[in-house]
């Protein structure tokens, strides 16, 4: 038995009076690449935020490497080496590509690490580099994806968060982005994956929890859940 | 043309000094989108604790170079705390309310601060003690013509640096980029480790610290310092700053200077222009004015004040965002 690097215990989180997660609990083990799909407005980004300090719980507890972090600021989360890439990938749009990967760097001090680091980020995202100098606000929506991801890497997180990853962009692009989410994910990172592209989710995932109004409903094998006739019909669009 | 030269040197002096403390007003807009009327206020702090010192020094026999600089040295760490107070007490608790609240906050901080530096420093005008000899150096080889002060020199070369120092701050440091990223996305600049209140109040505090130098230097070129000194300095370095477009340094440093050679230019000529003859060649009915008086004028240059605030109405109407005012590049 394993212990968990993320570990979720019965955890609520509310907007003024509405419940938008009403006591989940999961855990992410080192090493794994964990998924959560369900539909729009089920809790997953609420989820996401509150792991990473972006929104206050309610109750419950958000433990990490044994430790609550549940009431601490963002930046100091940060600081522990978990990285949130949020919806909506959040580049920042006037700092050029460089300056936005610099950001993602911030908390690291090894100059001579952090520029090996920026090359291994462009040598995985040639598109990167062709456009080091142009700010990010210019950037195609995959693009700015692939920035946001790599920004985040710049982190050395031992935990990545990823929300929507797919998001808006054009299907050969998700392909790409779910294959560089798996290549990351091999490398060691751990990885909790949150996407409303639950079939591609799963494919590349080895636990996945299936969430919907705001609790968790099935959580099982990444393979079971795709196989799972629930799962196929609600998310995936196929009869059961 | 000598008198042009005279007004052009003026003016840039002036326009150095509102580039400085324009430049406070547009670091602290560009970062929490506050337009922050208490910075004038701080300025004036800058040069009542600055006056406070060269006086008490003036009569020490020390080199007047070193006495200067301590009371710049005295006034920068006073007004860098100014600021931080200011923003700890009176911004941060408003950091999530509607954007008027802040606002207001700001209008009463400056009167708090003027009340508090005529506490301290009384409400009379008090004169720096003229501890360095003024010197004019002819700029053309006409004995009456345009000269350039020591004190024009200081005040354009120590502006110049500052500006110089501060955008390599904010275009070249990890502080400065962190800056940046928090005006454009503070969540997400949080999720990347950055402390956004620390960087908030270090903007804050650098702010200050330009407006502590420009206390200082405008002190030293009108030769006084007044508790409401703070008042219309600020509007009129807000103004420059929004000319060149609020939240953009370049703006601020672009804006500033030509708000300098405006008021100078226009304190200058407004009496030629508006001279009773003058008019009489283009509208009727001035030529028994003309004929009494010629050497009146409709306007003169105790309008100067007025300028700046004309500008700042042109600009809003036509060209809100300022000359340079930011285009957002976001498409996301």
């Amino acid at each position: 038995m394993t212990t968990p690097l993320l570990e979720l215990k019965n955890l609520k989180i509310a907007y003024g009076g509405i419940n938008a997660v009403k006591g989940i609990s999961l855990t992410v083990n080192p090493g794994e690449l964990t998924t959560l799909i369900g539909a729009n407005g089920a809790g997953k980004t609420s989820t996401l935020k509150a792991i990473a300090g972006m929104v206050k719980t309610a109750s419950g507890d958000v433990i990490y490497e044994g430790e609550s972090i549940t009431h601490q600021p963002s930046y100091t989360i940060a600081r522990k080496r978990l990285s949130l890439v949020p919806e909506g990938r959040g580049v920042f749009p006037q700092l050029t590509v460089e300056e936005n990967l610099a950001m993602g760097a911030y908390i690291r001090n090894d100059h001579a690490e952090i520029k090996t680091d920026v090359e291994r980020i462009f040598a995985m995202f040639a598109r990167l580099k062709e456009r080091r100098a142009q700010t990010a606000g210019t950037l195609s929506g995959g693009e700015q994806q692939m920035l946001a991801i790599g920004r985040a890497l710049m982190a050395r997180p031992k935990l990545l968060l990823l929300d929507e990853p797919s998001m808006g962009l054009a299907p050969i692009m998700v392909q790409k982005i779910l294959e560089v989410v798996r290549e990351v994910a091999a490398t060691g990172v751990t990885i909790l994956l949150v996407e409303q592209n639950a079939k591609l989710a799963l494919e590349v995932s080895s636990k996945g929890y299936v969430m919907d109004g705001g609790e968790i409903t099935l959580a099982d094998d990444a393979k079971a859940l795709l196989t799972n006739p629930k799962v196929r019909e609600a998310y995936l669009g196929e009869a059961a | 043309m000598d008198i042009f030269l005279q007004q052009i040197v003026n003016g840039l002096t002036l326009g150095c000094v509102y580039a400085v403390v324009a430049l406070g007003y547009t670091m602290v807009y560009g970062i929490i989108q506050l337009i922050n009327f208490a910075h004038g206020e701080v300025v004036m702090i800058g040069a009542m604790v600055a006056f406070t010192v060269i006086t008490a020094l003036a009569g020490s026999g020390a080199p007047p170079v070193i006495i200067v600089l301590a009371g710049i040295t005295a006034a920068i760490p006073v007004c860098m705390a100014t600021g931080y107070i200011v923003e700890r007490t009176a911004y941060r608790p408003l950091r999530n309310a509607p954007r008027l609240a802040p606002l207001i906050t700001a209008i009463g901080v400056s009167i708090v601060l003027q009340h508090v530096a005529m506490m301290i420093w009384g409400r009379n005008y008090i004169s720096f003690p003229q501890i360095v000899q003024f010197t004019p150096y002819h700029i053309t080889s006409n004995p009456n013509g345009a000269t350039i002060s020591n004190i024009q020199i200081v005040i354009i070369l120590m502006s110049v640096a500052m500006m110089a120092l501060l955008l390599g701050l904010v275009y070249k440091t990890r502080m400065g980029i962190a800056m940046r990223a928090v005006s454009q996305r503070p969540d997400v600049a949080g999720l990347m480790g950055v402390n956004i209140n620390s960087v908030i109040s270090f903007t804050f505090m650098i702010g200050a610290a330009l407006g502590a130098l420009a206390g200082v230097m405008v002190g030293s070129y009108y030769g006084i310092a007044h508790y409401q000194m703070g008042f219309l300095l600020g509007l009129k370095a807000f103004s420059a700053a929004v000319l060149g477009g609020i939240g953009n340094l370049g703006g601020a440093v672009l804006g500033g200077i030509l708000m300098g050679l405006i008021e100078s230019l226009g304190a200058g000529y407004m009496g030629d222009i508006t001279n009773v003859c003058t008019l009489d060649k283009f509208l009727p009915g001035f030529q028994s004015l003309c004929e009494a008086n010629p050497n009146s004028s409709f306007f003169g240059s105790n309008y100067k004040d007025v300028y700046a605030f004309i500008v700042l109405i042109l600009v809003l109407v036509f060209r809100p965002q300022g000359l340079l005012g930011e285009r957002t590049g976001d498409r996301a």
